[in-house]
C-alpha cells in the first residue's frame, strides 16, 4: 500500500497550497467526482504574467493530493510561458517518482494547468474540448491519448490507461485504444468493419442476446455509468427489448428520451433494424 | 506507536495462538507424509482424520463429505468445475452480480470460453438479492447455481437455503461460497438442501494456504486438482498436513467463539458504526437495513476517497480496507457497491471495517477518535466537501 515515495507521502500528508483565491486571473477544473479524482486549480498572476499565487482542491488518492501540492509548489514564480512548458513528468520526477500505476494523476496535474493557462488566454483547451471521445468511462479524448502515447512513448494499453485512465474502466475502448497505439507506431493494423445491419443475416435468438447484451455493456453502458447511471437487459421477446435502468437514471426525466434515442438507434444498427425498447422497473 | 488495531479481519485474520501450537509439531518432528506405510509417516493420517471431523463438526457434516484443499478460491473452482463436468448436457450458470472474483470470474471463464449461458442475479440498494429475478434466472437448463453466503465487502447475508431449494427444485446444482461465513454464523448442513460449500481457513484464524470443500454425500464430483489418491481420490497432492491441522483446531476454537462473535464482537461493531454515523456528516452504511454479518461495517463517507482515509488511518495504526478505485487494482469502484447502485460519489469513500474475535473496546475507541479528524481533514481539500456544491468540478467528457 505504501508503494509511494517519501516526497509523495510528505506531500500527501502535508499538502501545500489547499484553498481558493478569491477572484484568480486564471483557473480550471478536470476530472469529476463519478471519476474518482477531480482538481480544481487556481492561479493569480502579476502583471508580468507571473504566476505569483496557485491554490488548489483536489478530490482524489494520495498520489492525486501529492501530484496536485507539488504542482502548485513547482509553478509559483514561473511566468505562465514557462509553466505551459511544464510536463506531467516534471511533476513526477519532483515527487522522486510515482507508481506506473498513478501516473494519470501527474497527467491530471499537467492537465489542469494548461486548461488554466488556456482559460486565462481565450483559448480552447485542446487535450479536453477538441477531438473524439475514446474512453467513455472517464471522458478521455483521442487527443490525449495521443499526446500521452508520444510523449511517453508507450507501447501497450495498460500503459496508456496507467497514464490517462482510458480504458480503465469498461475495457470497451480497448480496441480503439490499440488502434490509436499502432497508428502512431506506424504498424497499422486494419480494424475490421461491423458489417451493416441490412447486410446480416438472420439472427438465431440466443445469438441475438448475446449481440445486444454486448451492444449494451460495450456502447450504452459506459456512458450511463460515468453519469453514477446504469442499464440493465431484462428480457428480450421476438425485437421488443426490455430494459431497466438503474441509479441516477432511473428517476432521471430524460431517460426515455435516452431509451428510445440512443439505445434504440444502437441496437437497430448493430443487431437489427427492427428492435424496439422498453423500459421496465 | 502503540499495537495496531487490526480491523480488517474480512481480508484476513490472525492465526489464533492456540492454532500456531497444534499445527507447530508437524512442521517440525512430524514431518511425516500421511500416505506412508511407515509408522512414522503413517501416524500424522489420523490427525488429519481428526481435524477433518473437527471441521465436520462444526458445519455439521460428516467427515467424508469434507475435501481439504489450499484455499477458498481453489474450493470454488473446483465446485464450479465439478458441477458443469457432471451436468454436462446443461449449458447455463446462475450466479450474483455481487460474488467474489473467485465464483465470479471462474463463471465468466464458463460463459466466454465454453459458450455457457450466464445469468448474474442482481441486488437492490441494500445489497439484498433478488428473489424474483433469481427465481425466474434458474431452469432446466441450469447445471449449477452459486451464490454467495455473505457478501465480503458488506456482509449482507444471502437466504441461501430459500436459493437452494429453488435450484434443487429444478435439478441443478447448489453451490454457495461460505468463505466470509464459516466461523461467523452457525452452520448446520445436516438440514440443508446445500450440495457444496467453500471455506477458506485464514478468515477464521488459521493461516493462509489451507481450505476446504464440503461436498454433500451423494453429489456427483469430479476433481479439479488431479493426482494422487488423497482425499478419496477427490483432490490430488500431498496433503499440507500443518494446515490441515490447524483448520481442523480454528474449527474447534470457532465453534467455542461463536456465540462471543454474535454477542460482543456485534456490540462493537454497533457502536463503531453508530459512532461515526454521530461524529462523520454525509456518512451512510452500505446494507445496513438488511441482515448482516455480526463484524462486518461497510461505511461510505461522501467526497472523500477511500485510498486516502486508508492511508490516513494506517498513519495511526489502525488497518481497514476500501471499495474504492484505487485500491479495488482497476479505477473503477467495488462491483459490489455498483451492483447496489451506491453513488460513485459514496462508493470512492467507502470504507470497510471488519471484526473479529480478537477485537477490544479499545480498538473501537481509538477509530472512532481517528476518523472524524481524518474525513474533515480530506475535506477540507477536497473540492466537494460539506457546505459546498455536490457536483462541482466540470467534467473533463462530452461537448
Amino acid at each position: 500500500m505504501w508503494d509511494y515515495s517519501d516526497r509523495v507521502k510528505d506531500h500527501f500528508l502535508h499538502p501545500r497550497n489547499v484553498g481558493e483565491i478569491e477572484h484568480p486571473d486564471a483557473e480550471a477544473e478536470v476530472g469529476n467526482i463519478t471519476c474518482g479524482d477531480a482538481l480544481k486549480l487556481m492561479l493569480k498572476l502579476d502583471d508580468q504574467e507571473r504566476i505569483v499565487d496557485a491554490k488548489f482542491q483536489t478530490f482524489g488518492c494520495a498520489s492525486a493530493i501529492a501530484s496536485s501540492s507539488a504542482l502548485t509548489e513547482m509553478i509559483k514564480g514561473m511566468t505562465l510561458e514557462e509553466a505551459s512548458k511544464l510536463t506531467n513528468d516534471d511533476i513526477a520526477d519532483f515527487l522522486e517518482g510515482l507508481p506506473e500505476a498513478k501516473m494519470h494523476c501527474s497527467v491530471m496535474g499537467m492537465e489542469a494547468l494548461q486548461k488554466a493557462i488556456a482559460d486565462y488566454r481565450g483559448e480552447t483547451f485542446e487535450l479536453e474540448d477538441s477531438g473524439r471521445i475514446v474512453c467513455r468511462c472517464f471522458g478521455v479524448t483521442d487527443k490525449l491519448i495521443e499526446k500521452v502515447i508520444r510523449d511517453h512513448n508507450l507501447r501497450t494499453v495498460e500503459e496508456v490507461t496507467h497514464y490517462s485512465k482510458a480504458g480503465g474502466g469498461c475495457r470497451g475502448c480497448h480496441e480503439d485504444i490499440q488502434a490509436i497505439l499502432d497508428r502512431i507506431s506506424g504498424t497499422q493494423t486494419p480494424v475490421a468493419a461491423a458489417p451493416s445491419a441490412k447486410t446480416r443475416s438472420p439472427l438465431s435468438n440466443l445469438k441475438k442476446i448475446s449481440r445486444i447484451q454486448e451492444v449494451i455493456e460495450r456502447e450504452i453502458r459506459p456512458a450511463l455509468r460515468s453519469d453514477g447511471g446504469d442499464i440493465e437487459l431484462v428480457d428480450v421477446d421476438r425485437d421488443t427489448v426490455y430494459v431497466a435502468l438503474r441509479g441516477n437514471c432511473s428517476n432521471c426525466r430524460v431517460s426515455q428520451f435516452t431509451l428510445k434515442g440512443v439505445v434504440e438507434q444502437k441496437l437497430r444498427e448493430q443487431v437489427a433494424d427492427t428492435i424496439t425498447v422498453e423500459q421496465v422497473t | 506507536m502503540p499495537s495496531a488495531v487490526y480491523l480488517d479481519n474480512n481480508a484476513t485474520t490472525a492465526v489464533a495462538p492456540e492454532v500456531l501450537e497444534a499445527m507447530m509439531p508437524y512442521l517440525k518432528d512430524l514431518y511425516g507424509n500421511p500416505s506412508s506405510i511407515h509408522t512414522f509417516g503413517g501416524q500424522v493420517m489420523a490427525d488429519v482424520e481428526a481435524a477433518r471431523e473437527h471441521l465436520a463438526a462444526l458445519l455439521g457434516a460428516r467427515p467424508g463429505e469434507i475435501i481439504f484443499t489450499s484455499c477458498g478460491t481453489e474450493s470454488d473452482s473446483s465446485a464450479i468445475h465439478s458441477a458443469a463436468r457432471c451436468l454436462a448436457d446443461r449449458r447455463h450458470v446462475v450466479t450474483t452480480r455481487v460474488e467474489h472474483p473467485a465464483v465470479r470470474n471462474v463463471c465468466r471463464v464458463l460463459h466466454d470460453d465454453l459458450g455457457y449461458r450466464l445469468t448474474e442475479v442482481g441486488v437492490d440498494s441494500q445489497g439484498r438479492l433478488d428473489m424474483d429475478e433469481y427465481r425466474d434466472a434458474v431452469d432446466d437448463d441450469t447445471a449449477l447455481v452459486s451464490v454467495m453466503w455473505a457478501n465480503n465487502e458488506t456482509g449482507v447475508v444471502f437466504p441461501v437455503e430459500e436459493c437452494a431449494a429453488i435450484a434443487k427444485a429444478r435439478g441443478a446444482i447448489f453451490h454457495t461460497d461460505a468463505v466470509q461465513v464459516v466461523g461467523k454464523l452457525p452452520v448446520n448442513l445436516a438440514d440443508s438442501r446445500i450440495d457444496m460449500l467453500s471455506l477458506s481457513g485464514h478468515k477464521l484464524h488459521a493461516p493462509k494456504g489451507v481450505g476446504a470443500l464440503y461436498v454433500r454425500r451423494g453429489t456427483p464430483f469430479v476433481p479439479f486438482v488431479r493426482g494422487g489418491h488423497q482425499e478419496s481420490n477427490r483432490r490430488g497432492g500431498t496433503e499440507a498436513v500443518p494446515n490441515l491441522v490447524a483448520l481442523g483446531r480454528a474449527a474447534q476454537l470457532a465453534d467455542q467463539r461463536i456465540g462471543d462473535e454474535n454477542t460482543r464482537v456485534k456490540a462493537l461493531r454497533d457502536r463503531l458504526e453508530k459512532g461515526l454515523l454521530a461524529t462523520c456528516p454525509d456518512a451512510r452504511v452500505n446494507g445496513g437495513q438488511t441482515d448482516r454479518l455480526p463484524n462486518t461495517s461497510n461505511v461510505s463517507f461522501e467526497f472523500v476517497e477511500g485510498e486516502a482515509i486508508l492511508l490516513l488511518l494506517d498513519q495511526q495504526g489502525i488497518c481497514a480496507s476500501s471499495g474504492s478505485a484505487c485500491t479495488t487494482g482497476s479505477l473503477e469502484p467495488s462491483h459490489v457497491l455498483r451492483a447496489m447502485g451506491v453513488p460513485f460519489t459514496a462508493a470512492h469513500g467507502s470504507i470497510r471495517f471488519s471484526l473479529s474475535v480478537y477485537t477490544t473496546d479499545q480498538d473501537i475507541d481509538r477509530t472512532l477518535k481517528a476518523m472524524p479528524e481524518i474525513i474533515t481533514r480530506l475535506r477540507e481539500i477536497s473540492p466537494f466537501g460539506r457546505g459546498k456544491p455536490k457536483t462541482g468540478a466540470a467534467k473533463r467528457s462530452t461537448k
